[in-house]
């Protein structure tokens, strides 16, 4: 197993403030990997310098090449797939244009992956005419997951995907988290803040504080040892 | 600097809610056609000014559609759109001057035109678009700067080209069609069809629309968000053309040609909502024949007051429904 994502020293900013003060980690092909920590701890922050959204400097190296300077654009190119805070939706566009967008770097028009899409949202094919802002969260949630699909990446970056969503949504979204690493082979990098449900489903964890690794490790250790869980995990 | 956080902060929170034409607004509209149909059927006069009013509000429509594309875009009226239009129409004069026939000077000056659009956003607009205040001050600028430039080259006098449609009239019944009004209307319409399809169907339309829209998400699916823009201005920049050379046989060609067409098109795109394409065509044409008809029909309304009307059609817009017919009413959610 080879790590598909390397992060080493990583520092990012927003203007003046510094909110990343040398971040490693690194995720293995195939895995679900998790970033906690509590809220400003730089976890949205860590996706955001993967695909380039914000400055950083370090080096983040992508299946064995180091994406430099390269911006959210030329991230999406090389197979990242950021799902970032607030879902990324085109609200004003339909459902079937979300997912055409999803598969816009690629050349061809893929008939067969959004047979596959619907395998996992069945629901998607009858409403695909429909404007994705009038969705519920949790169908925006999906259809989010469903356009990273259509992106084919080799990594999905999730920003909190369970934010705002009711209990029995959750569950559903990490069900299909689960089966599209299990069957698709998709390495996962998660946010969130959620951290009980997180270390379920991730192989290895990494908790920040202010911008620093705390501490990393696979998630059953991580859940099991008692001092982490009040300090870090709260519960 | 922070301005991709602000802006995926500023999009991330802010919803637009609601579609398109209120259904009352389509019955208006509705009922409008069937006025000016009856009124055509009943008297030739009206029918005449109707058509007319139409050749007219299409040189509106397809100035107002360059003012929307960038609008929606860029978050600025482009006050130099006009300039470009002229611009543009001078390359076309100076193609006939060196043999070209009129529509091959035509064509050839929508493609420069579309490169002038192209390089102002990447040389003038891009450096300072994270201020909506600075490119509105760089786009007066460039209003200035085309408009010296012509001068320069060209002379302030009144300049001719050929006739694109020729003189001729048509006669239905006793209603007289001149062939230049319907030939305008056919190459407005042309044109607003192919952007139609253009933006609707390709997958550069999507991506051209979604980098609009949502810059943030877009650059996230591997739009090249920069170059969408470019192309928009690029685009925009052809269809003000397409008003600048159709506004020519009319009015001669000149450096002031587009001035008064800027703010009839500005009125227009208000009318129909300016983040709405379809409504900165249906505020066009029925700006044009409005104001044509009233000419018609209200005695004291002489052509001194052609601009005023409009401007007062632009108020009662701003007063009665901000969002104009098309427009959205924008929600932002806290």
């Amino acid at each position: 197993m080879a790590a598909l994502l390397e992060l080493d020293n990583v520092e990012a900013r927003y203007g003046p403030v510094k909110v990343l003060h040398g971040v490693s980690l690194a995720v293995e092909d195939g895995q679900i990997a998790a970033v906690l920590g509590a809220n400003g701890a730089g976890k949205t922050t860590t996706l955001r310098a993967v695909s380039g959204t914000v400055r950083r400097t370090g080096t983040i190296r992508f299946a064995g090449k180091a994406l430099g300077r390269t911006g959210p654009d030329g991230a999406a190119r090389a197979g990242i797939a950021h799902v970032p805070e607030g879902r990324g939706t085109f609200a004003e566009l339909t459902v079937w244009e979300n997912l055409r967008l999803g598969a816009y770097s690629r050349r061809r028009v893929p008939k067969d992956d959004y047979r596959r899409v619907l395998e996992y949202f069945p629901w998607i094919d009858g409403r695909r005419h429909q404007q994705a802002g009038t969705l519920s969260g949790g169908e925006q949630q999906m259809l989010a997951l469903a356009r990273a699909f259509m992106q084919r990446p080799r990594l999905l970056l999730l920003d909190e995907p369970s934010l705002g969503l009711a209990p029995v949504l959750v569950t559903e979204i990490f069900r299909i988290i689960q089966e599209l690493n299990q069957h698709e082979g998709l390495t996962v990098l998660v946010v969130e803040q959620n951290a009980h449900i997180a270390l379920q489903l991730a192989q290895t964890a990494t908790v920040l504080e202010v911008g620093r690794v705390a501490l990393s490790g696979p998630s059953a250790e991580l859940e099991q040892d008692e001092s982490i869980r009040r300090s870090y995990l709260g519960y | 600097m922070s301005s991709i956080a602000q802006r995926l902060g500023a999009r991330g929170g802010a919803g637009r809610v609601g579609t398109g034409a209120s259904p009352i607004t389509v019955l208006c509209l509705v009922a409008a056609a069937i006025f000016l149909l009856v009124g055509s059927l009943v008297s030739p006069i009206f029918a005449q000014q109707t058509v007319a009013g139409l050749a007219q509000g299409a040189i509106f429509a397809s100035l107002a559609l360059a003012l929307v594309l960038i609008y929606r875009a860029t978050e600025v009226i482009n006050f130099a759109q006009g300039e470009m239009a002229m611009a543009t129409t001078y390359f076309a004069y100076q193609l006939t001057l060196w043999g070209l026939t009129y529509w091959a000077a035509f064509f050839l000056a929508l493609v420069m035109g579309f490169f002038l659009g192209l390089v102002i956003q990447v040389v003038a607009i891009r450096p300072v678009q994270h201020s909506v205040i600075a490119v509105v001050i760089v786009t007066v600028g460039l209003f200035v700067l085309i408009d010296g430039l012509v001068t320069w080259k060209w002379g302030a006098d009144l300049k001719f080209m050929p006739a694109p449609f020729g003189n001729q009239v048509y006669h239905v019944g006793s209603v007289a069609f001149s062939r230049q009004d319907l030939g305008t209307l056919v190459v407005v319409i042309a044109t607003v069809l192919i952007l139609w399809v253009l933006f609707r169907f390709t997958k550069l339309g999507l991506a051209m629309r979604a980098a609009a829209l949502r810059p943030a998400s877009a650059s996230l699916v591997g739009v090249r968000v920069n170059w969408m823009l470019a192309i928009g201005w690029g685009l925009a920049a052809v269809v003000g053309a397409v008003a600048g050379l159709m506004t020519e046989p009319t009015v001669f060609l000149q450096p002031t040609m587009m001035q008064a067409v800027l703010l009839y098109a500005f009125a227009a795109a208000v009318l129909g909502g300016l983040e709405s394409p379809a409504g900165a065509v249906v505020g066009g044409l029925a700006l044009g024949v409005f104001l044509n008809l009233v000419g018609q029909y209200v005695g004291f309304a002489t052509s001194e007051l052609r601009l005023p009307i409009a401007f007062a059609v632009l108020l009662v817009v701003l007063l009665i429904k901000p969002q104009g017919l098309f427009g959205r009413k924008q929600v932002r959610r806290v």
